[in-house]
């Protein structure tokens, strides 16, 4: 495949480089729950940097030449390592990409001698995909490039809620005091974990609605002993949506039924689904969210999906931005 | 070697016969030959002294729960270097788990772990059997034959007998022969392959958690089949507030039940996952993970009171060696346990030292109380009495150390008390008359 090198041709952009650095703190990106306002503030504007490299028409710029940036990914995942690596490719690093059902990982290689191997190959930061809840704690321990969390088990997924943060704030402008609402199998999710810190640092207040069997037991707990009174838990799903600002349903794996933790997927769809009717009970200018993929007619209706108030796709686009973000933050931050 | 052994001067606690004073003691051809006044003690030709001044003497600890790991995973653990750690730790009996490969469950698996203890162990070894063949909770083993080899009890360790049916009939032949069955309670449906405690910090770390319940569902279905058979039960490492309240009742009821706890689950709380060392940063630190998890404070008070009025019997380390490739990987794939002898005193002692437990009491569970739950068939432990077998250790309730699991006897450096300052070390073990262990006065 042809890659189109940049060069000096390149215009300088009007919005490029992104803001001052000097609230950054990170080496890693591990999850927002150590994110100042701040530094989220930071990534969102130097995502509106990107965003306007995006709209070029060689959308290229030359701030990680002679990176490497490497993603490894130990969960099968489309959207989320393609737009790391677009994004990678999009700021110049040169990109390798392991997947570990295909790698010695699977002939018994342990995750610390993967990362001691992909650094000795030169890697400058890598971007890890894990199944395994905790496993970028252990990596960082092990390694001395950069590390990016693109998600770990249950546990985190810090850029996907930075690009939901990202898409709220372009449509309504602000965080402060949103109603957000996120509904589904919040147990599993680590997108629902990585938003109730990025949400309520930013001032937005947070729902989490769920069947019993998909809230864990200890969230309320974790909820009072973090100090987070802008995050309730929900099992109806009418008040949760009334007026909403953002609504977000997760994507409801099918196993979870198969292992009793749902009566009946019909069940959920009655009881759990959003629909035009339900989101009627939101506000007028709600925005529906997702971080997929969807099960279309399960958690959400294809008329909601698609309807007005979804901005579903553009925060893939989004993601595209925030992931360029990070990539520069990170290696900015490790320069200095 | 024949010399005599004199321990002068050292206070001396034997809660199994009320004894709590600073006197002398005399060990010759291991045993205990007088105990007396400091300074009166009849002289010896080849006299050597240790001065205990300062020092607490009182019976060998006996743990009651550990993990030799020999045969089959000697990687993690021998019984050579387990019994160092024993030594080391101030314990001068220790009985060890059968989830070895193969299992305790046959005589000669048993023999095997006897004889090399005998030619390999620095502190006596008494074997637990298998309650089912190869663990696998299905078909009893050869208990009376298991019995006969040494076995002084029967459990499948880490694989609760999920059959209520077969833990019945367990119980029935256990009864005949007078030992006791001890069972690590947890309903292996209910905990469904969790990695720690069920509560905030799991759901904080999105983590699969275990409830409490999962324990305290096989207590309470134990303890009614104990009754319903007469056996003798043993729980193992209890570690929730409700098992102890399950515990308590059944003994106003006179049911044979007799129940440990260990040090980490009377100090550690399930946070402590999310800590690495003194750093507050969110972690996910495997030598905290063990099965039974660390729990909650208010389990932790639970536990402590229930060793006070005595519904805890004993203190047992759970000592889990396991190799740094065991750990040193993702929370989720990471084993189980804690290596556990080498700290378990100074652990006990920082009880000792916030005022939340007394000496006597820390003692009586590691000396006379596991004893009693022993019985009498592999010769009289727990106490300091001339005639006895001369197992004594003596620890200093003062000094002060800092854990460096580099520096452990045990091949498992899995501990999350690495770094730990504590107060409190053992400077001395004695087995049958012999210096096996003595701390090194750098």
């Amino acid at each position: 495949m042809k890659t189109i090198e940049p060069n000096s041709s390149i215009a300088t952009p009007e919005t490029f480089p992104p803001p001052s650095m000097a609230v950054w703190q990170h080496n890693h990106i591990l999850d927002l729950d150590d994110f100042t306002r701040e530094e989220i503030e930071l990534v969102l504007e130097t995502a509106d940097a990107m965003a306007e490299v995006l709209t070029r028409e060689v959308k290229r710029v030359p701030t990680l030449r002679g990176k490497t940036v490497v993603t490894l990914f130990h969960e099968p995942s489309t959207r989320t390592r393609a737009s790391f690596e677009l994004a990678a490719k999009n700021l110049s690093a040169d990109t390798v990409s392991l997947d570990a059902s295909k790698s010695s990982i699977v002939k018994g290689e342990s995750l610390i001698d993967s990362l001691r191997t992909i650094q000795a190959l030169g890697a400058d930061i890598i971007v890890m995909r894990h199944s395994q809840s905790g496993a970028p704690y252990l990596a960082i321990k092990h390694v001395n490039c950069s590390l990016i969390n693109a998600g770990d088990g249950w546990h985190a997924h810090p850029s996907q809620a930075l690009l939901d943060l990202y898409t709220i704030r372009r449509h309504l402008g602000t965080l402060t005091n949103l109603k957000t609402t996120i509904i589904g199998d919040i147990m599993h999710s680590r997108v629902a974990r990585s938003n109730i810190w990025g949400m309520t640092t930013m001032g937005a207040k947070v729902v989490l609605c769920a069947p019993p069997t998909l809230i864990p037991r200890g969230l309320d707990s974790f909820i009072a002993n973090c100090q987070l009174p802008n995050v309730s838990i929900e099992t109806d799903i009418e008040p949760a949506l009334e007026n909403a600002d953002v609504v977000m349903p997760l994507r409801l794996q099918m196993e979870r039924q198969q292992s009793g933790l749902l009566p009946s997927l019909r069940e959920y769809i009655q009881l759990y689904q959003l629909t035009t009717e339900r989101l009627s009970l939101a506000k007028p200018q709600v925005l529906v969210m997702h971080p997929g993929p969807i099960n279309e007619g399960i958690e959400i209706s294809p008329e909601v999906a698609h309807g007005a108030q979804s901005v579903i796709e553009e925060q893939v686009t989004n993601g595209v931005a925030i992931r360029m973000a990070l990539l520069y933050l990170i290696a900015g931050g490790k320069n200095k | 070697m024949p010399t005599t052994l004199l321990i002068s001067g050292g206070r001396i606690i034997d809660p199994s016969q009320g004894i709590d004073k600073v006197a002398d003691l005399l060990v010759a051809k291991g045993k205990i030959t007088w105990m007396g006044d400091k300074g009166t003690a009849p002289s010896h030709a080849d006299l050597t002294t240790i001065d205990a001044a300062g020092l607490v003497v009182c019976p060998g600890f006996i743990d009651l729960h550990c993990h030799l790991r020999e045969p089959g995973f000697e990687d993690k653990e021998t019984i050579a270097t387990g019994t160092k750690a024993a030594a080391k730790g101030g314990f001068t009996t220790v009985c060890c788990m059968p989830n070895t490969n193969p299992a305790l469950d046959t005589q000669s698996s048993i023999d095997y772990v006897k004889k090399t203890a005998e030619i390999e162990g620095l502190v006596q070894v008494l074997p637990i059997g298998c309650i089912t063949k190869g663990r696998q909770g299905k078909e009893l083993t050869e208990m009376s034959e298991l019995a006969n080899a040494g076995a002084i009890g029967f459990s499948d360790d880490g694989n609760t007998v999920a059959s209520s049916r077969i833990m019945s009939l367990a119980m029935d032949y256990s009864y005949a022969l007078g030992l006791p069955i001890i069972d690590h309670c947890e309903d292996k449906e209910l905990s469904d392959g969790g990695y720690m405690n069920d509560g905030w910090v799991s759901a904080r770390l999105g983590l699969r958690g275990m409830p409490k319940a999962a324990e305290e569902i096989i207590v309470a279905r134990d303890l009614a089949l104990a009754q319903l058979t007469g056996a003798r039960l043993h729980i193992a490492h209890v570690s929730t507030e409700g098992s102890v309240e399950l515990i308590r009742r059944a003994k106003e009821k006179d049911i044979a039940v007799t129940a440990e706890v260990t040090p980490h689950h009377l100090t550690l709380t399930e946070e402590r996952v999310m800590n690495e060392g003194t750093n507050r940063l969110l972690a996910y630190d495997t030598n905290a993970k063990v099965n039974p998890p660390l729990r909650t404070k208010e389990d932790i008070a639970a536990l402590i009171k229930g060793l006070k009025d005595g519904t805890i019997d004993a203190i047992a380390t759970d000592h889990a060696p396991h190799t740094s490739v065991d750990k040193m990987c993702e929370f989720g794939l990471a084993a189980f346990g804690i290596s556990g002898l080498e700290t378990a005193l100074a652990c006990l002692m920082s009880l000792v030292h916030s005022g939340q437990l007394d000496l006597k009491t820390i003692i009586s569970k590691l000396t006379f109380e596991p004893a009693r739950i022993i019985g009498t068939g592999y010769g009289e432990l727990g106490i300091l009495m001339p005639g006895c077998r001369a197992n004594v250790t003596l620890f200093d309730p003062n000094k002060e150390w800092t854990v460096d699991s580099r520096d452990f006897a045990s091949k498992g450096k899995n501990t999350p008390f690495d770094g730990c300052p504590f107060k409190g070390r053992v400077i001395a073990t004695i087995v049958a008359g012999k210096v096996v262990y003595r701390d090194n006065p750098e």
